[in-house]
């Protein structure tokens, strides 16, 4: 009884960590690219200030629009919510069976199907071009997605992320596979959070925005749960980067929860970093990027199995 | 066996009666309609009744100089049965309000051949005898071609059912090559002698395996085999489409998995079926994505599907040739599961598209758009059908994926080398297909269902009838119910891979019983979230502050002509995912001369099978063939004596090989 009670505290403490904790990671990531910029930067808080003013305002909805248009945002934190629940701290998930590492990718990409249906529903021609771009470059970034779970799964021996992410006691042989994993995972990253070099979340030319572009019509709270979708998003992709990164031997909740969150600063330091020294890549390379992801996690695979 | 004989007889009795009504359309109509319905449930029974394990022959002595006549019903005819059954009752319904409601012409003979045309595919699937299989089969593509053309003035649709009924007769060569030599082997014509007939040599099981691929690929639109497909689909009344798309292509599925089991099972079955699989799948799909043709896009998309199933019977066929029993039950249940969860996908699909045509008079992409305002039922229903079929959870299709991937995984682990890295990287290639039919299907809802009408016709739409509506309803219950509750599909699935695979496979798919109730309770939250999510977004934007135009970063007059065009949102892919040799092309008509005549600019889809392959394959036979013309253009007393040519020489042959016996 009393080892149940726990496990539904932690599993409480789980979601809820994971729920609050992503607009910080953007506070973290404006942070640094304001001090290599020699700027103060917004606060870390700023992400939760935008959340609250955006829940207040009131809505504007284009008389092109219909019910698909409300439900883009909706499904966005929904999907990014539930494989929240996915992701192990400690050796465990609140949500866990074999074969979620499948639903976890697919979740997402419910969520991005919504998302563009959203936004060619304003029949704005701006949102249509981010809408085909993002369904485009997110086909190539799903492989080396894919490849990256199966070279996982094999070592874990089990489609489980619980297994994956957490044993953590890989062979030797297993060390460059992971490398060139984690390799194509943060550029998968990347991409699917729409961050330099596929994407700038700061520009302010339509023409070459892929996420930010498809949700300009959306305002108020609607804009409001589709920022902080994405920012769940993020959170969760790097808690997975993270978790194949830092594994932490089983038994010792605690020092897995300090390894996750030194890590997911880590990365959005590492994020910040990326964006600093980095300019936008042109969009004609964007696909060689991400198949150079698929590949280097498809060899991850053959090196595993040689 | 009463009830299947009852069926037979009542689809096409009440063919025969609406055919005879012909001229008072709503009266015949309803003759025809009610009879499919009838004759699917009378038949429903003892299918379910087979599923169960209540297994039957029966045997008359005919006439025909061949064998008797043998029908019966086994657990993987029944497998087969009941989904065809579900869809041709709902299609027969759908059928009656969608062409009464675009009335032309007397419909009874449509209302018989559509009787005929389900009554022939229960009987390929009851028979249990190669001349009983062969009539059935033939007219099956008979009277599908007959449905296909039934808006015969086109001449595009006259096209496409010469390519259907062309493709069908070389698929029934095939077939008759398959069983003739399956006859010459067993000695007898009969299914029990097949099963119990001497082992032919590997190279004569080679062959029988490679002709009955051929024949059935032809109807499961195995690529190459597929050219009919995409015509026939976008030529088709759309019931006729969903019920080819749902049922027939299915039809040609079950006649490879009945073929193999005649023949002993060989280690390249698996692997064979897999790559056949995975081409088929990616061509369907490389081609779904850049049709502008709403049913045409389907149709693609059914070639994909059709490869998903074929992969997850390869696993099926690789596990048992690995000794690996669970490999083979996850691949059985990915096929099992797959091919039911596509009848209702599809069909309700098709029957979505024909009531986009019914309500905005064009399945063009470019023509249509917010139809979601217009058409709320068929949109929110098309959506559905989108989703799932893009395998995305929570719907049936991410299930079917699902255990694919899986499977595919499975066959890693009990594998190493060369076949584990070929199956590992086959599931990222899996991956890639999949986010390729999300890209496809959120285009035709995103275009189609969303936006501003790009044309007169879409601003004029309507609603569809509840004659439309209501079967449509029916078969996204089905996918709803195959979403939410998917071990349903558990014990008919265990009950087929149990007669082709043997019983520890279908222990082994019980075995996977609470994996599917798993996702069932996932699928069930992930709606609940949604409600109480939408719910509460929805209470706090009730009273939006304002309703402009879509703000388009400041455009004063935005049209309906600066939104993206489907082909648009295809061509980012179609120039950096899809091979070129795939994507489409664009053709120029450029202005020539001082008074330029007007000039085109489009791009025209590429199935480069269907453009290089086929038509220099049969333009060459054409010529050849040419030069026997003078045998043909003589008087009628010359074919009389080709006829006595004939009849003299088998004679002297039969005689000959007489004396050469003594």
């Amino acid at each position: 009884m009393g080892r149940q009670v726990t496990g539904a505290l932690s599993d409480v403490a789980h979601v809820a960590a994971f729920l609050l904790l992503p607009p910080l990671l953007l506070g973290v990531i404006n942070r640094t690219k304001a001090a290599f910029a020699g700027r103060v930067g917004p606060p870390y808080l700023q992400g939760y200030y935008d959340l609250v003013k955006l829940w207040r305002k009131g809505s504007v909805f284009s008389t092109s629009t219909s019910w698909v248009f409300k439900a883009g945002p909706v499904v966005g934190v929904a999907t990014a919510a539930l494989a929240a629940a996915l992701v192990p701290v400690a050796g465990h998930a609140p949500l866990s069976f074999e074969g979620d590492a499948i639903l976890f990718a697919s979740l997402f990409a419910l969520g991005r199907f919504f998302t563009i249906a959203a936004a060619l529903d304003t029949g704005s021609a701006f949102e249509g071009m981010g809408a085909a771009r993002e369904a485009t470059f997110s086909s190539l970034a799903e492989p080396a997605l894919f490849f990256g779970l199966v070279v996982l799964g094999r070592l874990a021996r089990s489609l489980s992320l619980e297994a994956m992410l957490t044993s953590g006691n890989w062979p030797p042989r297993a060390t460059a596979s992971l490398v060139l994993v984690i390799a194509a995972l943060f550029i998968v990253l990347l991409a699917e959070n729409s961050r330099i070099p596929f994407d700038d979340p700061n520009t302010h030319l339509e023409l070459t925005m892929i996420h930010e572009v498809m949700v300009l019509d959306h305002g108020g709270p609607a804009l409001g749960a589709a920022l902080y979708g994405a920012s769940l998003k993020l959170f969760v992709l790097a808690a997975v980067v993270v978790g194949i990164a830092l594994p932490v031997p089983h038994g010792s909740p605690w020092l897995s929860w300090v390894a996750l969150l030194a890590g997911l600063l880590a990365v959005a330091v590492a994020i910040g970093v990326v964006e600093s020294v980095m300019a936008r890549l042109r969009l004609v390379h964007v696909p060689s990027l991400l198949v150079a992801a698929c590949l280097l996690s498809a060899f991850g695979i053959v090196l595993l199995a040689r | 066996m009463t009830f299947l004989v009852a069926s037979l007889a009542v689809l096409a009795g009440s063919g025969l009666i609406a055919a005879v009504l012909s001229r008072w359309s709503r009266l015949s109509t309803a003759a025809g309609a009610a009879g499919a319905v009838v004759g699917c449930a009378l038949a429903l029974r003892p299918a379910l009744a087979a599923l169960l394990g209540e297994e039957f022959v029966s045997r008359w002595r005919w006439t025909p100089p061949y064998g008797e006549l043998a029908i019966g019903l086994d657990r993987l005819s029944a497998f087969f049965l009941v989904p065809v059954l579900v869809l041709a009752a709902v299609a027969a319904l759908y059928g009656r309000s969608y062409l009464l409601a675009g009335k032309r012409r007397p419909l009874g003979p449509h209302a018989l051949f559509f009787n005929l045309l389900v009554a022939s595919m229960v009987l390929v699937l009851v028979a249990r005898e190669s001349m009983v299989l062969l009539v059935g089969w033939e007219a099956m593509s008979l009277t599908s071609f007959l449905l296909v053309t039934f808006e015969h003035e086109r001449a595009e649709v006259r096209r496409a059912g010469w390519i259907y009924l062309v493709a069908g007769q070389m698929g029934a060569i095939a077939l008759i090559a398959f069983l003739v030599l399956l006859i010459g082997h067993a000695g007898a014509t009969d299914f029990a002698a097949f099963q119990h007939m001497a082992r032919p040599d590997p190279w004569l099981a080679a062959v029988l395996a490679a002709l009955a691929l051929m024949a059935c690929g032809v109807k499961a639109g195995l690529v190459p085999l597929h050219l009919w497909l995409p015509e026939a689909h976008a030529a088709a009344p759309s019931h006729i489409s969903a019920l080819m798309s749902g049922a027939l292509i299915k039809i040609g599925l079950y006649g490879l998995l009945r073929a193999l089991t005649f023949l002993p099972p060989a280690p390249w079955w698996g692997p064979a079926l897999i790559v056949l699989g995975f081409i088929g799948a990616a061509f369907g799909i490389s081609q779904a994505l850049a049709q502008r043709d709403l049913k045409r896009a389907l149709a693609y998309s059914s070639i994909e599907n059709v490869g998903l199933i074929l992969v997850g019977l390869g696993i099926a066929y690789w596990g048992i040739a690995l000794r690996a029993p669970a490999v083979a039950a996850l691949g059985a249940l990915a096929a099992g599961f797959h091919l039911w969860s596509h009848v209702f996908m599809k069909g309700l699909l098709f029957l979505c598209a024909g009531s986009v045509l019914h309500g905005a008079g064009t399945r063009n992409l470019e023509a249509l758009g917010g139809l979601a305002r217009r058409m709320p039922w068929t949109a929110a229903m098309l959506l559905f059908g989108a989703v799932a079929i893009a395998g995305l959870p929570p719907l049936n299709g991410f299930v079917g994926e699902w255990l694919v991937l899986r499977g595919l995984f499975a066959a890693a682990m009990a594998r190493g080398g060369a076949p584990a890295i070929a199956a590992m990287l086959g599931i990222g290639a899996l991956a890639l297909i999949a986010a390729l039919a999300a890209l496809c299907f959120v285009r035709l809802v995103g275009i189609a269902l969303l936006g501003n009408a790009r044309s007169e016709d879409a601003e004029r739409a309507h609603e569809s009838p509840a004659g439309l509506l209501g079967p449509m309803l029916v078969l996204a219950a089905g996918c709803a119910a195959l979403s939410l509750r998917p071990a349903i599909a558990l014990a008919p699935v265990a009950s087929f891979a149990g007669q082709l695979f043997g019983a520890q496979v279908a222990a082994q798919v019980h075995a996977l019983s609470p994996a599917l109730t798993t996702l069932g309770s996932i699928s069930t939250a992930v709606v609940a979230m949604l409600i109480v999510l939408g719910a509460a977004l929805a209470a706090r934007v009730s009273r939006p502050a304002a309703a402009p135009p879509t703000w388009d970063c400041g455009y004063a007059a935005p049209s309906a002509r600066m939104q993206y065009t489907a082909s648009s949102f295809a061509q980012l892919a179609t120039s950096t995912i899809v091979p070129p040799a795939l994507a489409p092309r664009p053709v120029v008509e450029k202005p020539r001369g001082l008074f330029p005549a007007p000039a085109a600019f489009r791009s025209e889809g590429a199935d480069l099978v269907a453009a290089r392959w086929y038509e220099a394959f049969f333009a060459r036979w054409a010529d050849r063939f040419a030069r026997l013309r003078w045998l043909q253009e003589v008087a009628l007393q010359a074919y009389l004596f080709y006829v006595l040519l004939m009849v003299v020489a088998a004679l002297a042959w039969s005689s000959l090989r007489g004396w050469a016996g003594k």
